[in-house]
Parts: C-alpha cells; sequence; structure tokens
C-alpha cells in the first residue's frame, strides 16, 4: 500500500517583550529560578492579569507577517487544567475568538517545489512554568520564572505531506518571525516549540486517518527525524493490521524514536471560558493598518529585491538573506562603493564564518568596502586582503590601507623592482626556461608563484606575468 | 456601645477605644484577626501623617477575603490558613492613604460563599442583637462588627448581594459599587465578573466617604472603568423630581409581612418627601438565582483552582506521595462543602457538552436580565426600590440543611449583581425586634445620586422604629 502522510504543525513562539504577558517581571532566560516572579504570575490570591500592549502588537505584527485577518475583537480565555508548573489551575489563552485565523507562508518544498501552507490561526497565550527533575533527588522542583511568558501560538492546516516538508515550513516560518521582530525563535532556549500532528491514509483517499501529536523535539532537524519515525511506526501499525490510536508521543533524541506517553486522561476537557478578568481585547482599524504599514522588509520581498536590484543568482541571494543582519550587512558594503557580486562573495565566505562564531559583525561595512576597494585597485592581492580582513577584525580603528603598510601587504608594481625578481628567478631556474621555451607554456604559472615568493607576496601579479611573457620570448 | 462614626479624635486614642470595642465584641465572632499592636501601629501610623486624609483616624474592618500584609488573610478557609500576602489590596492602600486605620480582618462564609456566615472554618458569626440568628453572609462578620458599633465602617464582598443582605439583617447601611466602580485587585476572587469591593456603614455618610475614598480607576485591575473616583454626595433637602420605581417582580404575595410594612412605608415617605412613586417591571429578574448559580460556580471552580497545595497554604502530601493525591487530599481537606459543592456545580456546567446548555444560556439570561433595568431607567426611572430580603434575619441552623432554601435569601439582590449595577441597602424600621432593609438601585455609575437619595430616607426614617 502507498501511504500519504498529512502532517500540520503547532508552533509556540515567545514573543520578544522585555516583561510578561500580564504582569511586570523580566523574561530574561537563565535567570535563577524563580527570581522573575510577582503576585500575579505565582498565581497568589486577589492578583490580577493586565495584558501586556507590546506583547498584543508583536503577536498582531506576527499575524500580519503570516498573511492573517487580524480580529478587530478578541476574546482571552481560561484553559482549565492542574498541573504543578500551572500557578493559577488554569492558563490564560485565546480560544474560540483568537487574535487572528486565515494566514499562509509560501515555501520551497523538498518534494512539491514551490508551495503555500495554511496558517489556520494566531492566538495570544501565556507560558507556564518548568518542572525540574534533577535538582532535588527524589523531588520535583517548580520553577515559575516562565510562567507567564507571553507566547503566540501559529496553527497550521494540515497542507504539509512530509517530514522534509515540515522542515522547510518550520524554516521559512522562523524566517518570517525573525524578520518581522516577533521572536527570536530559539528552539535551544525555548522561545520556538513544535507540537506535530501526523497521520497517514492511502495515496487518493481524502479522509483523514487518525491522527497523533508528537512532542519534545528541540530541533527543526529533530522535528524531521520524529515525524519520520511516527510516520514509521503508524505505516507499521496499520500494515499489521492494527489501528492508530489517538495518542501523544514523546521524541526521544537519542535513540531517535517516539514513545506514547502514559497519560491516563487522553481527551482533556479544558472547560475554556472567556476570562472575566480580561475585558475583550478590541483593535482599532486604523492601528492594525498602522502596524501593516511599519512592518519591515520580509524574506520574500527581500530575495526578490536583491535579486533584481543586485543581479545576484537566487543561491546567492537566499544565503545573504538568511539571516537579516546579513542581508542588511551586505547591502551595507555595497552602499558604501563595493562591487555587488564581490560583496556578495565576501559576505557569503570571511563575514559569514565570522558572524557566525561571534555573533557580530567584526569588521564595519564601511571599512570592508575598503579593503574590496583596494583589491580592484591593485592596492593588495585577495590573499592579503583575506589576511588584513582578521587582522583588522581585531582593531576596532585602524584604516585598512595603513594595516596593509604596516604588514607589508601593499602590492609592489614597479617595473624595476618586479624586473629584479624576474631576472632573480629565471636566473634560479635555468632548466624550467629551457623546458618552457621548448614549448611547456604551463610553466608560466610556476614561474608567476616563484615571483610571488620571492616578493614575499608583494609581487602584483598582474605587472609580473607580462613581465615574464617578455623575457622568456627572448632568445638567448 | 459607645458612639464611633465620624470622629475625628488622634489615632493613638480611636486605637484603644476601638481595641476595647472589639474585645467587648469577641461573643459575636466576628473577627478572625486583630491586635492591640496593630492597631496601636496603625494609630501611630495616621498620627504621623503630615495631612490627615479624609478618613483620619477612622478604623474600618476588612472581609478576610482582601489580602493584608500585616494580618493573615484566610478567606475562612482552612486551606488558607495562616497565610499572609506579600501584597496590601489596592482597596487596603486606597485607605490607608486616606487616613483610616485597619482595624481588624472580619469573619465570612468561606471564600464569600454564603448567605449566612454559618459556612465559615472558624465558626459562625452571631447577629448582634440575638446570638441565635444569623447576621446574613457572607460579609456577616463586617456586618456585625459595624452593626455592633465597634467600628463605624467596613469593607465586604459582593458577588450575589453579600453585603446588601446582611445589611439588611444587621441593620446597617451596604453599598455595593457599579461593577468596575471599585479595583478588584487583592480581593480574593470568587465570581470575577461579578466580584465588588463593598462598603457597610453605620450612617449613609460614612459609607460614602468610604466608596469615595477607594473608587476610581486601578492599572492594576483591567475590568476596572476609566472614570473619576465617586464623589461623596451632597446633602438633599428632599426628593423633588426623583423618580422612584417599584418591580412588582419584587414585591411578592408572599413576601413577609414586616419586610412589606416597612417598603410600604418608606414609598410613602419618598412620596411625602417630593418623589414620584410608579410601578415598573423587571420580568427576567425571576432566572437571577438560577443564572447566577450557573455563573458564579463556574468562575470559582476556575478561580479556586490555586488552591492547590504546590506553592502556598495548606498541603497534605496523602499516602501516595503523587501529585494527584497532594491535589486531591490537600483541596479534600482544605474546602468545606458549600465551596466543594460549588466547585463541582461549576466544574459539571463548563463541561464539554453542557457548556451551551448551562453557562452560555446563564450569560444570554444575564444579558437580559441588565436589559431589564436598561429599559426601566430610560424610561424615565431615577431609582429603583425593593425589599433587600424576603425575611428578617432567619435563625442559626434554619437552611444550612437546604442549600437552595439558603440561595433564594438572596432572590431580591443577585439580579443587580448580574446587571453589574449599584444597589444599596438602607435600614427602614424593625420586625419584631428585627432589623429591615429597603434596596434602592441606580444606573450604572449613578452611586452619588442613589446615596444622596438614601441619605434623605435616613433623616425622615426612623430605623429603629417597629413597623406593621
Amino acid at each position: 500500500m502507498v501511504w500519504e502522510t498529512v502532517i500540520g504543525l503547532e508552533v509556540h513562539v515567545q514573543l520578544q517583550t522585555r516583561t510578561k504577558m500580564f504582569c511586570a517581571n523580566r523574561t530574561t532566560f537563565g535567570d535563577p529560578p524563580n527570581t522573575n516572579v510577582c503576585p500575579v504570575c505565582l498565581g497568589l490570591p486577589g492578583a490580577l492579569p493586565v495584558p501586556n500592549a507590546e506583547a498584543i502588537r508583536l503577536a498582531v505584527r506576527g499575524a500580519i507577517a503570516l498573511g492573517c485577518t487580524v480580529h478587530e475583537t478578541s476574546v482571552f480565555a481560561r484553559k482549565n487544567y492542574f498541573y504543578p508548573d500551572l500557578p493559577k489551575g488554569y492558563q490564560i489563552s485565546q480560544f474560540d475568538r483568537p487574535l487572528a485565523t486565515g494566514g499562509s507562508v509560501s515555501f520551497d518544498s523538498p518534494d512539491r517545489g514551490r508551495m503555500a501552507v495554511g496558517i489556520t490561526r494566531l492566538h495570544v497565550e501565556e507560558d507556564a512554568g518548568k518542572l525540574l527533575h534533577d535538582r532535588f533527588p527524589g523531588k520535583t522542583a517548580v520553577d515559575l520564572n516562565r510562567a507567564g511568558i507571553p507566547l503566540a501560538e501559529i496553527v497550521s492546516e494540515p497542507d504539509l505531506r512530509s517530514p522534509g516538508e515540515a522542515r522547510a515550513y518550520l524554516t521559512a516560518l522562523r524566517q518570517i518571525l525573525v524578520y518581522a521582530g516577533v521572536s527570536e525563535c530559539s528552539m535551544e532556549q525555548g522561545s520556538l516549540r513544535v507540537d506535530a500532528n501526523l497521520s497517514i491514509r492511502p495515496a487518493g483517499v481524502t479522509k483523514l486517518g487518525t491522527k497523533t501529536e508528537v512532542k519534545n523535539m528541540n530541533s527543526f532537524a529533530n522535528v524531521e527525524r520524529a515525524l519520520e519515525a511516527e510516520r514509521a511506526r503508524q505505516e507499521a501499525l496499520v500494515e499489521s493490521g492494527r489501528r492508530v490510536e489517538q495518542v501523544t508521543l514523546l521524541f526521544n533524541a537519542a535513540t531517535g524514536q517516539v514513545k506514547p506517553t502514559r497519560s491516563k486522561e487522553e481527551s482533556h476537557d479544558y472547560r475554556y471560558f472567556p476570562d472575566p478578568d480580561l475585558p475583550p481585547l478590541v483593535l482599532t482599524p486604523a492601528w492594525i493598518a498602522e502596524l501593516r504599514a511599519e512592518l519591515p522588509e520580509l524574506p520574500e520581498a527581500k530575495r526578490q529585491r536583491l535579486e533584481r536590484a543586485y543581479a545576484l543568482s537566487a543561491q546567492d541571494v537566499r544565503v545573504l538573506t538568511a539571516e537579516v543582519p546579513l542581508a542588511r550587512y551586505f547591502e551595507s558594503v555595497v552602499e558604501a562603493g563595493a562591487d555587488a557580486k564581490t560583496a556578495a562573495n565576501w559576505v557569503m565566505g570571511e563575514v559569514m564564518i565570522s558572524y557566525n562564531e561571534r555573533g557580530s559583525f567584526p569588521l564595519s561595512a564601511s571599512r570592508l568596502a575598503e579593503l574590496i576597494g583596494m583589491v580592484r585597485e591593485g592596492v593588495v592581492s585577495h590573499q592579503a586582503a583575506k589576511r588584513l580582513y582578521s587582522e583588522l577584525a581585531d582593531s576596532s580603528d585602524e584604516a585598512p590601507r595603513a594595516a596593509a603598510e604596516r604588514l607589508g601587504l601593499v602590492q609592489v608594481s614597479d617595473q624595476g623592482a618586479l624586473t629584479g625578481w624576474v631576472e632573480d628567478v629565471l636566473a634560479a631556474h635555468p632548466g624550467e626556461v629551457v623546458r618552457f621555451r621548448q614549448g611547456e607554456v604551463k610553466l608560466m604559472s610556476f614561474f608567476v608563484g616563484q615571483v610571488m615568493k620571492r616578493s614575499k607576496g608583494k609581487a602584483d601579479p598582474k605587472g609580473v606575468q607580462p613581465l615574464l611573457q617578455e623575457r622568456l620570448s627572448q632568445t638567448v | 456601645m459607645t458612639a464611633t462614626a465620624g470622629q475625628q479624635g488622634s489615632g493613638a486614642a480611636t486605637a484603644r477605644d476601638t481595641g476595647a470595642r472589639l474585645t467587648r465584641a469577641e461573643p459575636l465572632n466576628a473577627v478572625l484577626h486583630w491586635s492591640q499592636e496593630l492597631l496601636d501601629a496603625e494609630g501611630a501610623r495616621v498620627d504621623a501623617m503630615r495631612t490627615p486624609g479624609p478618613l483620619a483616624a477612622m478604623p474600618v474592618a476588612l472581609k478576610d477575603n482582601i489580602v493584608t500584609v500585616e494580618q493573615p488573610t484566610t478567606c475562612a478557609s482552612r486551606i488558607l490558613e495562616g497565610y499572609v500576602s506579600p501584597y496590601n489590596a489596592t482597596v487596603v492602600e486606597r485607605l490607608r492613604g486616606a487616613g483610616a486605620m485597619i482595624a481588624a480582618k472580619t469573619n465570612l462564609d468561606e471564600f464569600a460563599m454564603g448567605s449566612s456566615t454559618e459556612h465559615s472554618a472558624f465558626g459562625r458569626v452571631k447577629h448582634p442583637l440575638d446570638p441565635a440568628r444569623v447576621p446574613g453572609g457572607s460579609s456577616g462578620g463586617s456586618a456585625a462588627l459595624v452593626a455592633a458599633g465597634v467600628v463605624p465602617a467596613a469593607l465586604g464582598s459582593e458577588t450575589g448581594g453579600s453585603v446588601r443582605q446582611p445589611a439588611s439583617f444587621c441593620g446597617v447601611l451596604g453599598v455595593k459599587p457599579s461593577y468596575g466602580r471599585v479595583s478588584r485587585y487583592g480581593l480574593v476572587a470568587f465570581g470575577s465578573s461579578l466580584d465588588c469591593v463593598s462598603v457597610f456603614g453605620r450612617t449613609v455618610g460614612d459609607a460614602s466617604r468610604v466608596l469615595s475614598t477607594i473608587s476610581g480607576p486601578d492599572p492594576l485591575d483591567a475590568t476596572t472603568v476609566d472614570r473619576p473616583p465617586m464623589g461623596v454626595p451632597k446633602a438633599l433637602p428632599d426628593l423633588r423630581g426623583l423618580t422612584v420605581g417599584l418591580p412588582a417582580e419584587y414585591f411578592p404575595a408572599d413576601l413577609d409581612g414586616g419586610v412589606a410594612a416597612a417598603l410600604r412605608r418608606t414609598a410613602e415617605q419618598i412620596r411625602r418627601l417630593g418623589g414620584e412613586v410608579r410601578e415598573v417591571s423587571l420580568p427576567n429578574s425571576k432566572y437571577a438565582v438560577p443564572t447566577y448559580y450557573i455563573i458564579a460556580p463556574a468562575e470559582a471552580a476556575a478561580n479556586l483552582a490555586r488552591y492547590d497545595g504546590v506553592r502556598y497554604g495548606r498541603r497534605k502530601v496523602g499516602r501516595d506521595g503523587d501529585i494527584r493525591t497532594l491535589y486531591r487530599t490537600t483541596r479534600g481537606e482544605g474546602f468545606g462543602d458549600e465551596v466543594r459543592r460549588r466547585i463541582l456545580v461549576g466544574t459539571y456546567v463548563l463541561s464539554a457538552g453542557y457548556y451551551d446548555a448551562y453557562y452560555r444560556k446563564a450569560q444570554r439570561v444575564r444579558a437580559l436580565i441588565a436589559e431589564d433595568f436598561r429599559r426601566v431607567f430610560e424610561a424615565g426611572v431615577d431609582l429603583l426600590l425593593t425589599p433587600t430580603t424576603p425575611t428578617p434575619a432567619f435563625k442559626a441552623g434554619e437552611k444550612t440543611e437546604d442549600p437552595v432554601s439558603m440561595y433564594l435569601a438572596d432572590v431580591f439582590v443577585c439580579s443587580m449583581s448580574l446587571a453589574g449595577l449599584p444597589a444599596l441597602s438602607l435600614p427602614v424600621g424593625r420586625s419584631e425586634g428585627l432589623p429591615v432593609g429597603a434596596q434602592l438601585v441606580a444606573p450604572y455609575f449613578q452611586e452619588e445620586r442613589m446615596l444622596a437619595a438614601a441619605g434623605v430616607l435616613e433623616r425622615h426614617l426612623d430605623a429603629a422604629a417597629e413597623v406593621r
């Protein structure tokens, strides 16, 4: 039997605010347990939630970036369940009247090429705390720093057909949200989390099979692995004549396997109802329009513009736009006078390596542009420029030209000096000279290399070759 | 009893006198926490204030579901026994800022669920005039203290009549503001869409000054309304120009004879003072009690989920030592019967498959009840007059075995809570020695006018007189 896989994803992203969703505590990651807490996020008697306007702003911005309809009225609801990481015994979320519905994300599927995934809804909610099982032997500790952190939950339509496609969608989704400044989307720091729903059905059938939910993936690669494992598990079940049960499974990154959770209460009744502590969230059309207008350029638009404006290949543009700062840096280098293709090569090479290492750019865009200009003008060789790049990275203000001089990297194009080096090299290699004159012309690069060596890299290769040509063609 | 209201003595002297009165009032079991030491500290604090506030040296008691830093806040529940809040409620900050002294924390029905203050984990409150009777509830402790002359004013809380009903039973003034007029920050939640911090006063004047002090928007409560605090109502000479509606549905044939007589006398007095009295109809009010007993428990079930033994309050690990057992044991032993009953009802009405039949329908009926009021007020009625309770104070134990008969003690006060309207209960006479209250209801945010009218009636009605 040929099976079709159907996948939908629920993605939680942390809205990048300074303070929590319903109180003024900081959202800093990694602070000592229970230091960013107050009566509101501890759920103390009498405390009340007050919505964080910045969180709402970011969520609306995210919704616009995903092409959703932002609703002028949405309603906070209580999702009731007992768990030690949930201080109030309910989570403040949105239920039947979410902030936004009906968007889509376009991306390149590894299987089907350019495609769009529907976004069912985007709603705002507060995070729960964290249980620490390894802090005290035999006991579970509760850290409520995370309780009340603002989240947007983004639910996709079941439009994805393979684990690889799910991963490609996640990559595109993350890029949009980072570009829009909505979330840092770091899976390591928990600011992006994925719950995946998967079902299978015989190819050609339209009715959906029973879906399961897979959780506990800490990277996009592991989302793909987990979904592959779950797809295989479901296919094996059905092919051996059994049925897929509606369960929640946890992915184990070490074994690559998924295991059903031992939950007795499979069908939770969350008893959602409108939170009476929070009036309906009413947004004016003018305000929504304002946010739409100030939305930064999104990845797709940026790619199209860079391709057109700088005559770059789609592949180059994809690399350059992988992260907003890289693209912004590239454009600054070009603005500072560098040739676009050369700038792109630098950014995709040396710059990206150092950015990935440091998380910042060691050279200002204008200094890199100056360096690129020096290569073009023949002041330094490309090799020397690479060395200069790392030298300059550690000095904040030295001008590239000054550094080139200090390090003796300025190319020599003075005819007298070049002729001297050329004469020396030809005298030292009489055998090669003879062979060249007998027709072994590929030795030219050997001679150039020797001249460069003798000049300690300072000889301008553009001046060396004509001189060599001239001397070698002379008869003795 | 010593006179109390309106005194402008020093904080230190007031602390001494109030302490003496609290000691004498101990048999009422109206107080859960007080100490002479804290009272003296309050007195010293008030005496040190550079400008004496509008409530300078006024001792005020607080229902023990309003959180305070200096005293425990138990909600009369075992589950919060010994709990001390790390912050003060907004109303506490405002009272203290105005020069009031926090005198005591008062007894209540557990988590404000009840109409007699018999459902307290720390024993029932006795009626100041007859220890065999109840003071009403759930703010029975505050009502009894004011009635006994221990404090001139006290805060209670209303979810469905919990200040007006005991005010009526005890013969004091009880005023519930419009929903959104007073901050709920620091009022332990019961039914969040209904809860209102409310005020008891020996006089309309005292209650008005306290309500004016605690009213006004609060950035910590998103449901407060952005309107200026209530002004202190001016004394009116009479009621000329005032139209008062008597909703027929609130004067049933089986209304207690004494209550009916007191209300007749009140209506006559309004006419004599120049007011116009006309009959009106609020047909949907008859659904108020069942509607209330869906919405309030639903919200309560969620609001009380936080008492789980994980972070604060009572914690009982239980035999198995797992988290489910911790929840079950902590909550099973920590909550009393009435609270458990309402959590069960609230959980049920929100359950999948029942939500539409109960909670959603109740919200629709709630809107209809509010619409009735709106229609009557739009037709030119300024205030409504009704009995506050169907009978005077009943005997302790009379209704504890029959929850529904207890719930019906609030039959005339629930609808205003559902509609979010301001209302008050004013003592208007006695029946066989027991106080009878009349209820005034005003349009949204018309507290000032309502209290001004109550002030006129207060001057012209002898509340201590027996009526027949």
